[in-house]
């Protein structure tokens, strides 16, 4: 899968369909071969049965839950004790003094107030590249509260589809893309910063460091949304601050990368991941090449690398594996 | 269903097309009402719901609404916590601050102007250097009727109710920190609370009503040189206050 393919699918392309053998580089060729014999497949479905004994290991869930719930608490406590390690909140802050700003707060901001202060360039491009090193939407699954919070909602969507009384309505993706434009459009024409008013990673930040409001309604009617109509529906068909921090993330060098040779394509992997498009590559058959990197709406969250039981999903920093 | 006659011009829809199209339809649905939310935004800000002093260096109210990245930064350095953050029922204010000076005034407790030093887009002006130069809006008597002064009345005790929560730094008493001012008692001849507790060389006045010396009764005046912080709002002892806030409208000089 090209990089252009890969970017094509996080503004809504549907995936494409199993390729052609003769895209297949030899290495690929070799081991879609070998998967597709009588042995192979005895052997892939020996080893599928063996594997529904295992227990998944939650060691990414669990530090990616502490690095959300540590990230928010310095935020509160930096205020509520006044120990101004980090000062404001999620759309901007003072980080031990150094300037943060959330990079799609500031777009709407430079969008609707057409002045751009040298304070803000410099938040901006600071978290431009903490992002760009630390993956793109990384944002979304590490820091992100509105992400903790759905990822309960969908807990309780999932347990109420398989009791059969919900279903899950699949929207569009390219929904997001659709409403990221109309906002900056929005943003520059009435000179309003209008996606801030329902934003939930705003309201949410906010409503922790300084208190509760009504804005919370908001929220709550998302997570209600997400429980009862579409799995994972602000994050994954949405949110607008997730395709900007996507785009950061397109020449990011970290990456949850595929490994072929030992993937059974059960797909497990895809059943967990918030952006199952990104692991189309998994499916048998799909794979161009023997390692491929995910794209860049991948969040980086880890769900698949801690389910895959044959570890042919893995954390990559481009150059430091190769280095060590 | 085809009539044998006419051959059929459309292919039937197949199931998959029926889920897409429905899938698109839903998607358009929800995009419609992610929108229309945000847009519900336009009609507090619209019909000005809330008129909200803003704090210090405030851009005027369109400007300052585009430029505030509601982070809470200025309400963070406020000695005073004079400053709070907007809800759901100011729209486009969510999250953006303002200060409600009956409870809270600026009384620049902090000498210079920390909110603006904090504000890291400029919705607070960085051209506001010192207390003199903001422009929240100006003090004017919105009772005369009920002011102390005017009535020729003094004043004893605190300004303020037990309860209410409103800090103020007097000199006299603490050069460094904030104190309630329901701890503040005053015995005072002749009201002058607005006047006294000013934080503006200037800004207002207190003058007599005649040049009969008998008579005790005096008016406060306000001057250009009020800079809208609210404090004689917040000190005012009757209830509701004699002198209020106005905010600063478009046209007037920041």
């Amino acid at each position: 899968m090209s990089l252009l393919t890969s970017i094509a699918e996080m503004f809504g392309r549907a995936p494409g369909s199993k390729p052609d053998d003769s895209a297949y580089s030899e290495g690929a060729r070799a081991l879609h071969d070998a998967k597709r014999t009588k042995e192979g497949k005895k052997e892939r479905v020996a080893a599928i049965k063996a594997e529904r004994d295992l227990h998944p290991s939650h060691k990414w869930r669990n530090r990616r839950w502490a690095s959300i719930l540590i990230v928010n608490a310095l935020f509160i406590v930096s205020f509520s004790w006044d120990i101004q390690l980090i000062e404001g909140s999620l759309s901007a802050s003072r980080v031990v003094g150094f300037h943060f700003a959330d990079l799609n707060a500031s777009l709407q901001v430079m969008l609707a107030f057409k002045e751009i202060l040298i304070n803000l360039v410099i938040g901006t491009a600071t978290v431009l590249l903490l992002w760009w090193l630390l993956g793109g939407r990384t944002f979304c699954s590490w820091v992100c509260p509105y992400h903790l919070l759905a990822e309960l909602g969908e807990y309780i969507h999932l347990r109420l589809t398989s009791m059969k009384l919900v279903r899950d309505m699949a929207m569009h993706r390219g929904l997001r893309t659709v409403l990221y434009i109309v906002f900056a459009g929005l943003a520059f024409g009435s000179g309003y910063t209008v996606f801030e008013a329902i934003s939930p990673v705003g309201i949410l930040s906010r409503a922790m460091i300084y208190g509760p409001g009504l804005a919370l309604i908001w929220v709550v009617v998302l997570l209600l949304f997400e429980v009862f109509f579409t799995r994972r529906a602000w994050c994954r068909y949405m949110c607008p601050i997730g395709l900007t921090y996507g785009m950061v993330g397109i020449t990011s060098p970290v990456h949850v990368t595929y490994n072929l040779e030992n993937c059974l394509h059960e797909g497990d992997c895809r059943a967990v991941c918030l952006v199952p498009h990104v692991l189309e590559v998994t499916k048998k058959g799909y794979a161009l090449k023997e390692d491929v990197a995910l794209g860049p709406d991948c969040t980086r969250c880890g769900l698949c690398v801690d389910i895959c039981p044959t570890n042919s999903l893995t954390y990559d920093v481009m150059g430091l594996n190769k280095l060590l | 269903m085809t009539d044998a006659k006419t051959p059929p011009t459309k292919k039937p829809v197949t199931v998959r097309q029926l889920r897409e199209r429905r899938q698109v339809l839903r998607s358009i649905g929800a995009g419609a009402g992610v929108i229309g939310a945000a847009m519900l935004g336009f009609f507090p800000v619209m019909k000005k719901w809330t008129e909200r002093l803003r704090p210090p260096g405030g851009l005027l109210e369109d400007p300052f609404l585009a430029a505030c990245i509601k982070c809470g930064q200025c309400v963070q350095v406020c000695p005073v916590e004079a400053i709070k953050l907007g809800d759901l029922d100011e729209g486009f204010g969510v999250g953006v601050p303002y200060i409600d000076a009956r409870s809270q005034a600026c009384d620049f407790s902090c000498d210079a102007v920390q909110c603006v030093l904090a504000c890291p887009t400029g919705a607070l002006s960085h051209d506001t250097d010192t207390k003199e130069q903001v422009h929240m809006g100006v003090a004017r008597l919105s009772r005369p009727k009920a002011c102390l002064a005017r009535l020729g009345k003094g004043f004893k005790g605190p300004a303020r109710g037990a309860d209410h929560p409103g800090l103020h730094r007097y000199m006299e008493v603490d050069r460094w920190n904030p104190i309630l001012i329901s701890d503040h008692p005053y015995d005072l001849e002749l009201c002058d609370l607005c006047v006294r507790e000013c934080p503006i060389v200037g800004a207002i006045t207190l003058e007599r009503i005649n040049l009969d010396p008998s008579d005790l009764r005096g008016t406060p005046v306000v001057f250009d040189k009020c800079v809208g912080c609210g404090m004689c709002e917040m000190i005012c002892p009757v209830d509701p206050p004699a002198i209020v806030i106005d905010k600063r409208q478009p046209g007037e000089d920041a």
